[in-house]
């Protein structure tokens, strides 16, 4: 199956093509929503195949490239359609059809009776062909088609409802926002590959990855190749500083925030990272910089997170906070235990994001977290399975989560020192805090919703079960990657299995001090702890003492403010570079520069010469003769010219 | 070879076809109309001819006619088509019937006079490609001005006038530089020619500054036409008053003879003039990339936006044409053409929702996605094939310009590549933004609410636009392998005669 692995990428094509031309006059959503659902469903057999084939074959044998056709091919440039099958894309592929298919079948029922029904499920499927050729092309020009791509069906769905309101502007001004700051981080990436075909004269993985350790390049070249491609990556994975698109992509339907803005599309930028490894490996001041943004964004973000009262975007600070949290693994050389979090995280956030989605299905739209309450009997499926995803982000073992959360906070201590570890553990203190002030606020206590326009209600089967395959694998899915402490140097079945593709990254960032095991137990106890603690803490305080909150929030008002308008990020952007770029533009270069230098000369000129012809006129005397001495004259003159200039 | 008759054919043809427009009797618009479509559409089926029996892997020119023309003046008729100008004559020979197609409702008085013009402007852009005599370029150079002149003039907009006369005077004034140089040039050798081959052998051994001066005369006269800044303020008001078939042309074909004439004549002609001007321009080209962008992000006037935004993709050719590397060199080809393909199918749907509304004005739409779905989602497609969205066409000119000039010996810095990048973040904004104010949110002018969706003849004139700009942007080596051998080859003449 894994040579024709690219049928994971025609099978959404045909998906888009049929309802992307002809949606509009199927109609029927029930062969929409197949087709939809059906051909991601398709895709993700496909990846399964190839995976339990890959599996099947000893480790050094598991790399391998299926061509597809031509793309671009000029001098040294050969970029083709062709597929890079490993243990990485394989799980990345994995993720994105597993969790995709089962979003497609949620948006069944979510989206029903959606005027765009059929635009939604194109857009989607088109989203999971790009997807899929970002996680699985062999170079970075087919990678970087992937790239743009998830961000142009990221524009197209956060701008479903382009003609509604949104927050302080419009759903449109969301997508262009999302949209125009992808782009600046795609520009980081255009110039990273520009640095990398500059030195490898190939963008082809295996013409540029191997021989990385070994090329004699100097080493600020490596610094600044990853650096561009880590610009990237904080474009599309929303780091520091440009994240500040994806609380706004809220503005799309639920699903799309499940899918894209949790689940995959913002996980490219880890992948990114991740498929380039030994060459962050050899850039040790970028990997500095790598977890250190993905340290400060884990950590500023949580703290915006805890006081937003819209439900959506709690948990889109939570999705910036926990990429923030993958990138810090990456920084300390844990790249398996990155993926690791992408894996788990795709899980609870969809999970989370869905049931989010059904909760605002339920409540007639409502998204603000202060009118709802006592929910739980209403929509107890939801209740139940929304539970199950904050207890596994909250990392309370032996949830998923946990372990990957774990590994991570482990690692930077390990790799990285206590600072780490302590930014890192106080994130996910307030990562608990965060989820239970949401569950609790949400499922429990008082209902503050008006009775008598509102009536909750259980969503239907095809939504709640996707939520239920969500949640068993929140459950189990971190028991493949057990700490080593528990089981032994190979007993984590996840990083064995990843391994090979990271050996010459790890090989070349081997040392460090060695641990005890009791450092990592103590470690491990104390996040637990706090995790418990804090917990129990949001429960006190929204279900028995919601004035605490208040009060807190009053006795702090400038820092709430701050919180609650997210650091004025966006009010700094809008002065500091929006405003004052449109205005340059229009009045010195538009205004000035061209209505009046460059015009004000070539107007200038044609004056002279309109001032000169008066005069020159009277040369017109209408006398043959005249014109006839004046020919003579010049045709002497230009001989002259012409024999002088030899 | 030598005596091909091919390309004096496809020259003959539009001439003919336009001079048999005038006998049609003048009331009979239909007539006239279909005879003008007809007749280019032959052409456009002599040129497939080409496509089919043209040969990638030969570097020379093919289809060749030489015959003597002024005797003892070395001036020859002579014409021939290689890789590079064949995409050329293919892209003019295919939007000529597009554009025509998009008049049929717009142009309603002196369709004769009309028509008969944009078949003399088809004839002369494809003189301007095929001659091989720099005489007889100069000819087709300026003779294609006229039609052009009196499309922007008889039916052109409010101040159609003051744009013609701008766009003639900056266009002269670029080739009367060129003129001289042309007859110093020919005049530089043992005996006067005019014959291109010659002169490629020529012009090489002349003395470094007067290479140079050469060059200057050559690239103003091409810089005008690109428009290069600071020289293309002509640019926004041609379009902005020329009627939509003449945007469409001008956009589509007429600004790729200044980056045509710099790979033809200036690379081969003055190495010297590369060596000493290669950053200059280039530095203009990048200049022109953000400015263009720029100017582009903040205006009113939907064609203008348009108009600017070539500057801004117009200087990535440039930029592309002295990187000097083959990427650079087939990035900046295939950009050509599909610079062509997504501002000729732009111009024609501002014109057609202009035919409805009677105002380019941005501000007076809104939200009329909703109202015509249809024209909504071409001009998204479009718009992404202009911002370089990879899959479309625009990306595969744009990346290849960008990865080929960043490793450039010629330019010797990335910089140029770096702060050329940033356009594609600009791009982004222009386009979407002006996208998101004429068909997103809601609708502002009740009126709108009459709209009229796409009709038949409009849906066949965008068509093929569409399909080009999709086959380009997955499977491009269709185009692509009919430059490559002409791209390897001029890069390795010019950096050859350099590295002497």
């Amino acid at each position: 199956m894994t040579e024709y692995i690219y049928l994971a990428v025609l099978f959404p094509l045909i998906g888009f093509l049929i309802n992307g031309l002809f949606g509009r006059l199927i109609k029927n959503e029930k062969i929409i929503g197949s087709i939809g659902a059906g051909m991601v469903g398709l895709a993700f057999i496909v990846i399964a195949f190839s995976f339990f084939e890959t599996l099947g074959l000893p480790a050094e044998k598991r790399s391998r490239i299926v061509e597809w056709f031509t793309w671009i091919q000029a001098g040294g440039i050969n970029a083709a359609f062709s597929y890079q099958v490993d243990q990485l894309s394989l799980t990345m592929s994995l993720i994105v059809t597993g969790v995709g298919f089962i979003i497609h079948v949620y948006s069944i029922g979510y989206m029903h009776g959606d005027k765009g029904f059929w635009r939604f499920f194109a857009y989607l499927n088109l989203f999971i062909v790009a997807m899929m050729n970002l996680v699985l092309a062999d170079n970075f020009v087919l990678m970087f088609l992937g790239w743009e791509g998830v961000g142009l069906c990221s524009y197209l769905l956060i701008g479903f409802y382009y003609d509604r309101k949104f927050e302080k502007g419009t759903v449109a001004d969301a997508s262009k926002k999302a949209f125009v700051v992808n782009r600046i981080g795609d520009f980081g990436f255009l110039v990273g590959m520009f640095f990398i075909f500059y030195y490898f004269g190939s963008l082809n993985f295996s013409e540029v990855l191997p021989f990385v350790a070994n090329s004699g390049i100097p080493s600020w070249a490596f610094e600044a190749i990853a650096i561009f491609l880590f610009i990237g990556a904080t474009g599309k994975s929303a780091q520091i500083p440009l994240y500040v698109w994806l609380p706004d992509a809220m503005a799309g339907p639920t699903p799309v925030s499940a899918l894209i803005h949790a689940a995959t599309m913002v996980t490219a930028g880890i992948y990114l990272v991740a498929r380039t490894s030994v060459i962050f490996a050899m850039a040790p001041t970028a990997m500095m910089i790598v977890a250190v943004v993905g340290l400060l964004t884990a950590f500023f973000a949580a703290t915006i997170g805890l006081v937003q009262n819209d439900i959506k975007k709690v948990l889109a600070y939570s999705t910036v906070s926990q990429l923030g949290y993958m990138f810090l693994a990456l920084g300390v050389g844990a790249f398996s235990a990155g993926i690791f979090h992408v894996m788990t995280h795709a899980f609870f956030k969809a999970l989370l994001f869905l049931g989010a989605g059904s909760v605002i299905h339920g409540m007639h739209e409502e998204q603000d977290i202060r009118n709802y309450g006592g929910l739980k009997k209403y929509m107890p499926k939801t209740f139940l399975t929304f539970a199950i995803g904050a207890v596994a982000i909250s990392g309370i073992p032996p949830l998923s989560g946990f372990f990957s959360k774990d590994e991570i906070l482990w690692m930077a201590y390990a790799n990285g020192g206590v600072v780490f570890w302590i930014i890192g553990a106080l994130t996910a203190l307030m990562t608990a805090f965060y989820m239970f002030r949401l569950l609790t606020l949400t499922f429990e206590g008082k209902e503050r919703f008006d009775h008598h326009h509102v009536h909750p209600h259980e969503s239907p089967a095809i939504m709640t079960i996707p939520l239920m395959v969500l949640a068993v694998l929140s459950i189990i899915g971190g028991f493949i990657g057990l700490p080593k402490v528990f089981v032994g140097e190979h007993g984590n079945l996840f990083e064995t299995w990843l391994a090979p593709v990271f050996k010459d990254a790890t090989r070349k960032l081997a040392g460090g001090a060695m641990h005890s095991h009791l450092e990592e137990y103590l470690l491990m106890g104390a996040s637990v702890v706090g995790a418990v603690a804090a917990i129990m803490l949001a429960r006190h305080i929204y279900l028995n003492k919601p004035d605490i909150a208040t009060t807190v929030a009053n006795s702090f008002k400038g820092l709430y403010k701050t919180l609650y308008n997210k650091y004025y990020v966006d009010e700094f952007y809008e002065k500091v570079v929006l405003k004052p770029i449109m205005a340059v533009s229009d009045t010195f270069l538009y205004r000035f520069t061209d209505a009046k230098v460059i015009d004000g000369a070539v107007n200038g000129t044609a004056k002279i010469i309109s001032f000169a012809s008066k005069y020159a006129r009277q040369f017109q005397t209408g006398i043959t003769q005249f014109y006839a001495v004046v020919m003579m004259i010049a045709i002497v003159g230009t001989i002259f010219w012409i024999i002088l200039s030899f | 070879m030598e005596n091909s008759f091919i390309l004096t054919l496809l020259l003959l043809l539009p001439i003919v076809g336009s001079l048999l427009v005038l006998l049609l009797p003048k009331e009979n618009h239909q007539l006239t109309r279909i005879a003008g479509l007809a007749i280019s559409v032959v052409i456009f089926i002599v040129s497939m001819f080409l496509y089919f029996s043209f040969d990638p892997a030969n570097a020379n020119f093919q289809f060749t006619q030489k015959i003597e023309w002024v005797k003892g003046l070395g001036i020859y008729y002579h014409v021939g088509i290689d890789g590079m100008s064949i995409l050329l004559v293919l892209l003019t020979t295919f939007m000529t019937p597009l554009a025509l197609l998009s008049t049929w409702s717009s142009i309603d008085v002196k369709v004769k006079e009309f028509t008969f013009f944009m078949l003399m402007l088809e004839a002369g852009m494809l003189g301007v490609f095929l001659s091989l005599d720099l005489f007889l370029f100069y000819i087709f150079w300026e003779a294609m001005l006229i039609p052009m002149y009196f499309i922007i003039g008889i039916w052109g907009g409010k101040n159609r006038i003051y744009a013609s006369v701008k766009f003639f005077i900056y266009t002269m004034a670029g080739s009367l530089l060129m003129l001289v140089a042309i007859v110093w040039l020919a005049n530089s050798g043992t005996t006067f020619t005019t014959d291109l081959l010659e002169l490629y052998k020529q012009g090489p051994t002349l003395e470094p500054s007067k290479q140079n001066w050469l060059f200057l005369a050559f690239a103003i006269s091409f810089a005008i036409k690109v428009p290069l800044f600071p020289l293309h303020t002509w640019l926004p008001d041609a379009h902005v008053e020329a009627p939509t078939a003449g945007s469409v042309i001008l956009a589509g074909v007429l600004l790729k003879m200044g980056t045509y004439g710099l790979i033809r004549f200036n690379l081969p002609l003055f190495p010297e003039g590369v060596r000493e001007y290669a950053s200059v321009i280039s530095i203009l080209a990048v200049i022109g990339i953000i400015y263009g962008a720029l100017v582009a992000m903040v205006q009113k006037d939907m064609k203008k936006l348009v108009a600017y935004s070539s500057v801004s993709h117009l200087g990535f050719v440039v930029l592309g044409i002295f990187g000097l590397t083959v990427e650079s060199m087939q990035g900046a080809i295939i950009q050509m053409v599909n610079h062509g393909l997504s501002t000729g199918a732009l111009f024609l749907l501002v014109g057609y929702i202009y035919e409805r509304t009677h105002t380019r004005e941005i501000a007076d739409y809104g939200g009329i996605a909703k109202i015509v779905p249809l024209y909504a989602t071409i001009l998204l497609i479009v718009s992404l094939s202009s911002i370089g969205v990879p899959g479309l066409n625009g990306f595969v000119g744009e990346f290849l310009i960008l990865v080929g000039s960043f490793k450039s010996p010629i330019l010797g810095s990335p910089y140029y590549t770096i702060i050329a990048a940033t356009g594609v973040i600009f791009a982004a904004v222009y386009l979407l933004w002006m996208y998101q104010r004429v068909c997103l949110e809601t609708v502002k002018n009740e009126k709108m609410n009459l709209l009229t969706d796409l009709n038949t003849r409009e849906m066949i004139t965008l068509v093929p636009f569409l399909l080009f700009i999709f086959w380009i942007g997955i499977y491009p080596s269709t185009f692509l392998r009919l430059s490559e051998a002409f791209s390897s080859n001029i890069v390795s003449t010019v950096m050859g005669a350099l590295a002497k």
